[in-house]
């Protein structure tokens, strides 16, 4: 009784909650015998995924998900390095010129609160459709403004008597960039990394289904979604649920490695 | 840099400092503050809260800029002292960076001043020995209690060995034993190196104990009400329960009696 409690503990919950949410859903469809119209079993989409991996049934034209999320995570990796290149170095020159920064900011928040994908169009033709350079432009955006936020906070907000130590020893700006800035930046700019990596696949996704080449995810989902094969759609979403998470893992790693100084309770 | 031994370690003449003087949040913290330390000298700043302690000894580091009169330290300005390095300090809070293990906070400003390898871990065990701490090297800040903080802050002001030490408050989070055996620690160490020590303190026996003199300064804005001497000769825990010690106690208590109520 004991050591059975004790495995039962070892489960991780997240895997006792996904369990019952998909055998409680497939088990519901199945009751109620649904057509599956509206929403597929679990197993369906599973199938789907499986068939459609590397190739597809002839009926549509649609790439096969192998190509398609390759090309998917493509897009939204470099536009996410380009992305955190850009909201990194614009929050280094905020730092470094307050005064720059004082007017550079609200022009930053401005691009913000506009809904980025509104652009997408506009990138369309500024880019081209043929490429992959308007969809990386829609993620960049997507992705800098937290990054250049955070990181900027960081940079800004070190204890005032550490700055005076520094200072205390005669350390230039650049020392105190170096030595305190850029690592008082780093649980920041980490937290920042956790929240662009799953919104560069959403940006990715969203920024495809406004034009761009078809071997996408974004085009294979609504190709499929408009000749009512909701399966074949659901294989997709479920293939860039995946790289969303592979991207947040990847994150959640580079936050494990990056801050050996973290005390354990303050680790996701 | 030649310094005979009249050069003052400190020297503040005339020194008056007003924060964002003209406009309407215009503080004045202090008014008028003459003040010479000599090397080797271990002087202490007590006076009600507010009234300037912190700020005259940011004034001295070059930390703030003075709004009338001169500071010199070691005969050159305020301001190419810290360039040079002639001081260290310490706060009330310990500052420590959260990202670098205990021994590399203490061996922080050695590198910045370019000792080898060797030389900073040999100082940061030395000093973490000092501050009885050997153990901790290895550990990250947060590992450690606020007072175990603090010793590490106290062991980084100290690693580099300056002529000058600006402390402010740096033992008032330290409980009563560790308080004490940080003050008898601080005075061997400056008298071994013949450091020069401005002390902050609110605490009236610290500052009996530590001190050559004390200066007491008048509520905001802060002026040297009056300075009293504690020639004691060398200090130890015996020093705590002779009647000279609290002679000496009594005296900076009246005196801070005496401008509490503005005499
Ligand atoms: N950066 C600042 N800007 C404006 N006013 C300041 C600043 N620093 C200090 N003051 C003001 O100057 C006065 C003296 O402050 P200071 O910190 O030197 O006092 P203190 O004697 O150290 O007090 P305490 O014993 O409480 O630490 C206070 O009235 C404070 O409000
Ligand atoms: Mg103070």
């Amino acid at each position: 009784m004991n050591s059975m409690s004790s495995l039962l503990r070892k489960i991780p919950p997240g895997a006792v909650v996904g369990v019952v949410f998909f055998g409680a859903w497939e088990a519901i469809m199945r009751i109620r015998d649904s057509t599956e119209f509206l929403l597929p079993r679990p197993s369906s989409i599973a199938r789907e995924v499986i068939r459609q991996w590397s190739g597809n049934d002839g009926t549509l034209s649609t790439a096969p998900l192998k190509t398609a999320g390759w090309n998917t995570g493509y897009v939204a990796v470099t536009g996410l390095v380009l992305g955190l290149l850009v909201g990194v170095l614009l929050a280094l020159v905020v730092t470094r010129f307050r005064r720059i920064g004082g007017s550079l900011t609200p022009f930053a928040v401005a691009i913000n609160a506009t809904p980025i994908i509104a652009l997408a169009p506009i990138f369309n033709n500024w880019f081209g459709i043929t490429g992959n350079l308007s969809n990386q432009a829609i993620v960049m955006v997507v992705v800098f403004f937290p990054v250049f936020i955070n990181t900027a906070k960081g940079l800004t907000e070190v204890h005032p008597d550490q700055l005076e130590l520094m200072r205390s020893y005669g350390a230039s700006d650049f020392t105190i960039l170096r030595r305190v800035r850029i690592p008082n930046a780093t649980p920041f700019f980490l937290t920042s990394l956790r929240l662009a990596a799953p919104l560069c696949v959403i940006a990715a996704i969203v920024a495809e289904y406004f034009g761009g080449p078809q071997d996408r995810l974004g085009p294979v989902i609504t190709q499929n979604a408009s000749f009512t094969r909701y399966a074949s759609a659901w294989a997709a979403i479920v293939v860039a649920s995946g790289i969303g998470l592979g991207l947040f893992g990847l994150a959640l790693l580079t936050e494990r490695f990056a801050m050996p100084w973290k005390r354990p309770a303050q680790m996701q | 840099m030649t310094l005979d031994s009249s050069t003052p370690a400190v020297k503040v003449h005339a020194v008056s400092k007003t924060f964002n003087a003209g406009s309407s949040e215009s503080v004045q913290a202090l008014a008028d503050v003459d003040l010479v330390v000599a090397p080797g000298e271990f002087v202490s700043l007590i006076g009600p809260s507010g009234c300037g302690k912190s700020t005259l000894l940011r004034l001295i580091a070059d930390l703030l800029p003075t709004t009338s009169g001169s500071i010199e330290v070691f005969g050159k300005s305020a301001a190419q002292a810290r360039i040079d390095q002639d001081y260290g300090m310490a706060f009330q809070s310990a500052g420590l960076f959260d990202w670098r293990k205990v021994a590399a906070n203490i061996e922080l400003p050695l590198e910045l001043m370019d000792y080898s390898k060797a030389e900073r871990s040999a100082r940061s065990s030395e000093m973490l020995e000092l501050v009885k701490l050997p153990d901790f090297g290895d550990h990250y800040p947060w590992q450690l209690s606020g007072g175990m903080q603090q010793r590490v802050a106290i062991a980084r002001s100290l690693s580099f060995k300056p002529r000058l030490l600006l402390m402010d408050e740096p033992f008032g989070a330290l409980d009563e034993m560790t308080r004490e055996h940080m003050q008898n620690e601080l005075l061997a160490i400056t008298a071994e190196l013949g450091t020069t020590v401005v002390f902050v303190t609110h605490s009236i026996s610290e500052s009996a104990f530590l001190s050559d003199r004390v200066v007491v300064l008048s509520p905001r804005p802060g002026q040297v009400h009056s300075i009293v001497d504690v020639p004691m000769g060398d200090r130890s825990d015996d020093t705590r329960e002779e009647p000279e010690f609290f002679e000496k106690a009594t005296e900076i208590r009246e005196a801070l009696r005496a401008v509490e109520v503005g005499l």
